[in-house]
Parts: C-alpha cells; structure tokens; sequence
C-alpha cells in the first residue's frame, strides 16, 4: 500500500502558458535541425543537373562535373592546410603568452586586442591583402624563387604582382589565427591548477611545467581548435576571391602567378554572371564545399564534446 | 677551521647563478642597436637607399634570441636557457599576431579617410556616378535593412533555442540541437548565401532572383547559431536559486522564465546579440550572391537588388571604371564605415555587458 502512495509523482499543473511557451521553444530549436537539413536538401536539388551536364557547360577544358570541382576542391584545401601550417603555431603560442606569460591584470585586455581581429570583415581583409600585403611580399618571393627554386614548391616563374596562394595562405591565416587562440586560450586556462603548481613546486621551470602539465592536458582541444580553423579557411571567401590570381588546374607551386581558385572564391567570382546549367555547376560545387565543411567541424565538435569540461568556444 | 672558507665574498644563494633582473631588456635594446649599427654602415656606405628598419628589427630580434639563449646557458644552464627561449619566442608571437591588425587598421584609416570625409558619402548613391563623386547611402540603407531583419528572424529563434536547452530540453532532442548548433558555427557563408538562393528561386521559380529578404535569410543561417551559444551561457549563469524561489511562490514555469530568468541574464543576451550582428553585418559573399548589387536606392526588401556596405567595398574594387583612384578611395571608405560599425557594436557590447550584468561572486 505504501509503495502505491510513494508512486504518485507530484506534478505541477500545467497551464495553457506553460504548454504554449514551451511548445514554442520546442518548435524554434527543431527549426535550426530543419534549417540545416534544408541547406543540404535545397543544395542537392539544385545540384542535379550538374552532375548530368554535357562537356560544353563548363568553362574551360572539362570532360564532366567531376574533373571540373577536383581542381577546385584541390585549391581550397591546399591554401587552408598552408594557413593552418602558419596559423597553428602562432596561435597556441599566443594564446600561451596570454594564459600563461602576460601579467595578470594585462591578460583580459589583450584578448580582446586579439578578437577584434575575429570582428574584421573578410572583405577588408581582402582589399589589405591585395592592397598592402601582396606588394609588401613580391620582393621576398622574387629572392625565395632566386635562391630556393631548385625546391620544386618555390619553383619559378614569380609572380610579378605578389598575388600568389602563399599570400592568399598568410591572409587566411591571420583570419584564422583569433578563432584558434580562442579556444585554446580557454582550455589552457582549464588547466588544474594543482597540476601546474605541483611541477613548479617540483622545481620545473615555466616551460617545463607547459610542456608537462598544460600541453598535454589541451592536446584534444588544440587538435579540434585547428579543425574548427580549417572549417573557416575552408569556406572564407571574399580574401580569397580578390587576392588570387586563379588557374584552373592542379598547381603546387607557391609563387608563380598561376594558382589553383579554391570552390568559394570561384563561385562568387563566376556567380554574378553565371546562368542556366552554369548556376546549378556552381550550387554543386557549394554542396561539394558544404559536405567538407560539415565533416571537418563534425569531427572536430565530437573531440571537443568528448571533454565534457569545456563548455564551447562562444 | 670551517670558519676560514667563509672569507670569500658572500654571495646571495637565492640568486647566485641566475642573470640579473632586466637583462632579457638589455640584451633586447644591445642586439637592436648592434644589428642597426650595422645596417647604418651598409646605408652610409651607400649600398642601399634607405636605412633598413624592418630588416634592424627583424635581424636586431633573431639576434636577442641567439644571444639570450647563449648568456643564460653559460650563466643558468640548458633548463633555464630554453625557458627563458620560450619566453622570448611566445612573446615575439604575440606581437606578430598584433602587426596585421595595426596594419590592417592604420591602412584602412589613411586610405579612407578622405573619401569618407567627403559630404556626399552618406548622403548620396551611386546612380548616374562616373568616376568621382556620389556616395555609399544605397549601401548604408541596404545593410541596416538587411541585417536588422536577420536580426528580428534570428533573435526570437535563437533565444527560443537557447530557452529550450537550458530549461526544457532533456535527451535526444536536445543534445542533438547542441551538436548541431556547434555543427552549423561553421557552415561557410557563402554555402548559406547558395541556399537562400536555391531556396527562393525554386520557390518562385525565378533563376534570376536577386533580393534583400534572401540576403536576410542567409545572414540568419549564419546568426542563429551565434545567437543560441552565447544566449545559452548567459542562461546557464542564472542561479538555480531564482528559479526555485519563484516556484515555491506558486509561480508557472513559463512566467518563471519571462520575468525571472530573462530580466537576470538580459544584459549578457543583449551583448550576445550585438556581437552576433558584428560578426554577420561583413558577410559579403551571401550578400553578392542573393541580394546582388546596384547602384541606387532601394528600400524594398522584397524586391529588386539591394547593395549593402561590404558588397559595395567588393563592387568598388573589382569593377574600377576609368577614373580607378576614385573607385579605390571609395572602396577604401566602405571599409572604413564597416570597420567604425563593428568596432562601434563591439564597444557597446562590451560596455552593456560590464555595467548592466549582475554582479557575481567574480
């Protein structure tokens, strides 16, 4: 008889608000899955005939839709891995230098100097690059060619207006570098801080102490700041579409004026002008980015939520 | 007999073999001076034009770091040394982080600032305009249009969301709204740009669609997750003691939620927002993409193309006409206005945040 008793959960009367407010809330977060599925179902849809298009479709020499995205695909991939390669190093350091070096009082402050970099937008990244940084570089390619040339990344022709993928790779760094200092900064400062006196107290020194307390606490958390990183070089736009001068081919090459165009620079690029079968080409190229993009953050967010302790980059 | 060793001068064993206090400094300013002294030689000598400054502070800091390492091994050992590299190392990264964006700033200032100067530029459009002359209004107009409806769209669906995973959401629902939202931070903007596209012109069957309420659409895609994150830890920082207080006192969850934990957490949810909108009012590809580009005014959303400001920066630069230092200038002073806008957001956000959040144990 007691157990029936205790069986009875106590519940609070729901009014007609309550059931109304939280449908609501319900509503509005399915609404985001909705949204998300949608961007991929309208892509494919408008993909379709892409994928069937005839050879005269395509601008430049392509046999069908397949060899025509690759050379793009190579590109965006390419100056990504080039702005993590500079980005990466960079910005643990950095993000370093503000958790653990600054002084205290100064720390805050200078996080922020860091995220309003966060805050430029792409497009006057794009004007500096090919305004200011691309002139500022040509003469070190030039001696880079003259020396280097026998590496076969460096080999020649250089460029003569700077507008080549490694600068096209130092912009996307920069854009990239506050993203990664972010969240590293958060999970350096995660670091128990026991851990950390208890090296110091061992007689470790400051650096000791990072490459045996800190670092190897964060590993997952810079690993997955470096894929959130590439997602946003990945997809980054404008800075690429107005620095590069484009070729449609496969090109390793550094710092000649032929380069590989990345799948987001080359459709807003063509996108203005494009028409008929060439808008549903340039869709499918955008589904293509969107698939490689939601991989590379999938994969990053599941080594991220797998820390339970750190609550997101935001 | 021990006594007698004492003698020799009394050093300080706290800090007997270490480098005194300022040497990292010394060595610093000692390196620059002597690696500028020797680029002084070469400039004096007439081998080069000019004095080499970016080459003296370049070699001047590559020096530090040899020199450094070399003095406190010699005096501290190979432990401190490397320490004392890392130092040097991190720091100097720092700095390098912060030269673009001084470049950055310092260019779009000096390059801008007279064509933003000029009356015209907030009070005219670029209709009938060649070459100098006209204004940036039909962008102005046509940004804070545009994104003021993403922000009426993402607002009430973000922070819908944000109510949902603290205080409702339990389960599969909600952890794969989480995810997703994490998931969707990353969606390149020009892919949200491609869908308001692929999403409009299949509904109204128009391939040639170009209008502000699509660039709208596609700047929420890229708002609302923005929205939800910084909307949700702002909830999550609301003392469950509120929550319960209000509840022995017989009051609805819902009403709990409205007049409690909203009010609580409003200063941080608005500064969210604002941060938000900073990050998309600079979208320019969705933008190029959906709601194309003109040159005169246009106050409907729902029709015809619409500039926006970062568009208009783009537009500037890439189809320069005859008179092209005017078009540079102009696109130098768009970027300039963007600038100003997000830095203006980001203050205000800031500022909101210190003085209205309440204040916690912190």
């Amino acid at each position: 008889m007691t157990t029936a008793v205790d069986r009875i959960a106590i519940k609070a009367k729901e009014r007609p608000g309550d059931r109304i407010f939280s449908t609501a809330t319900v509503v509005a977060g399915s609404l985001i899955l909705a949204v998300l599925a949608a961007v991929a179902l309208f892509l494919f849809v408008q993909s379709i005939p892409a994928f069937v298009a005839p050879a005269d479709a395509f601008k430049g020499d392509f046999s069908n839709f397949w060899s025509y995205v690759a050379p793009l695909a190579f590109g965006t991939v390419w100056s990504a891995f080039l702005a993590l390669l500079m980005a990466v190093p960079v910005a643990i350091a950095v993000a370093l230098f503000i958790s653990h070096y600054a002084p205290r009082k100064l720390a805050q402050g200078l996080g922020y100097l860091i995220d309003l970099l966060a805050a430029v937008p792409s497009v006057v990244f794009g004007l500096w690059g090919i305004g200011v940084l691309a002139p500022m570089v040509q003469p070190f390619y030039a001696n880079l060619v003259e020396w280097f040339g026998w590496i076969p990344l460096f080999a020649g022709p250089v460029s003569g207006t700077g507008r080549t993928i490694l600068t096209v790779a130092i912009v996307l760094a920069v854009m990239v570098l506050p993203i990664i200092t972010a969240i590293c900064r958060e999970i350096f400062l995660q670091t128990p801080v026991l851990y950390e006196e208890a090296s110091l107290a061992l007689g470790a020194t400051r650096w000791e102490m990072i490459t045996m307390a800190v670092l190897p606490f964060g590993r997952a958390g810079i690993i997955s700041a470096a894929m959130l990183g590439l997602g946003r070089a990945l997809g980054e736009t404008m800075a690429v579409a107005m620095v590069l001068s484009p070729n449609p081919e496969v090109i390793f090459q550094l710092l000649t004026s032929q380069n590989s165009n990345t799948i987001a620079a080359n459709i807003a690029l063509n996108f203005p002008e494009a028409h008929g079968v060439g808008v549903n080409i340039l869709l499918a190229t955008g589904l293509v980015l969107f698939v490689i993009t939601l991989i590379v953050n999938m994969i990053a967010r599941v080594i991220i939520n797998r820390r339970k302790a750190f609550s997101g980059a935001n | 007999m021990s006594t007698m060793t004492i003698s020799s001068p009394v050093t300080n064993s706290l800090t007997a073999g270490k480098l005194p206090k300022h040497s990292p400094m010394m060595v610093l300013a000692a390196s620059w001076i002597v690696v500028g002294a020797l680029f002084a030689v070469i400039f004096l000598s007439g081998a080069t034009e000019t004095f080499n400054w970016a080459g003296t502070l370049f070699f001047g800091t590559v020096l530090y770091c040899i020199a450094l390492f070399l003095f406190s091994y010699f005096v501290e050992g190979a432990r401190r040394a490397r320490d004392r590299l890392v130092t040097a190392l991190v720091t100097i990264a720092f700095v390098v982080a912060l030269i673009p964006l001084i470049s950055l700033i310092g260019t779009t200032i000096v390059n801008g600032l007279p064509a933003f100067l000029t009356p015209t530029f907030f009070t005219e459009s670029q209709r009938n305009v060649v070459g100098a002359g006209g204004g940036a209004l039909h962008a102005i107009v046509g940004t804070l249009f545009v994104t003021g409806l993403a922000t009426l769209i993402s607002v009430p669906i973000g922070l819908l969301t944000a109510i949902y995973l603290t205080e409702y959401g339990r389960g599969r629902l909600a952890r794969g709204i989480t995810f997703f939202v994490d998931v969707m931070t990353g969606i390149p903007s020009i892919v949200a740009g491609l869908f308001a596209y692929a999403l409009f012109s299949l509904l109204f069957n128009d391939p040639g669609i170009r209008f502000g309420f699509g660039g709208s659409v596609a700047l929420s895609v890229l708002m609302i997750p923005v929205v939800v994150r910084s909307s949700e830890e702002m909830l999550k920082l609301v003392p469950n003691e509120l929550r319960e207080a209000a509840y022995a006192l017989g009051v609805p969850k819902w009403l709990t939620i409205v007049k409690v934990v909203l009010p609580t957490s409003l200063a941080g949810i608005v500064t969210g927002v604002m941060i938000s909108i900073s990050r998309v009012i600079g979208e320019t590809a969705p933008l190029l993409i959906v709601a194309g580009f003109t040159a005169s005014m246009n106050y409907d959303l729902f029709s015809e193309r619409m500039m926006t400001l970062p568009v208009f920066v783009y537009n500037q630069y890439a189809s320069q006409g005859a008179d092209s230092q005017a078009y540079i200038d102009r696109a130098w002073a768009g970027a300039l206005t963007l600038i100003v806008i997000v830095m203006l957001l980001n203050l205000v956000a800031r500022l909101v945040a210190r003085t209205f959040s309440p204040k916690l144990g912190r």
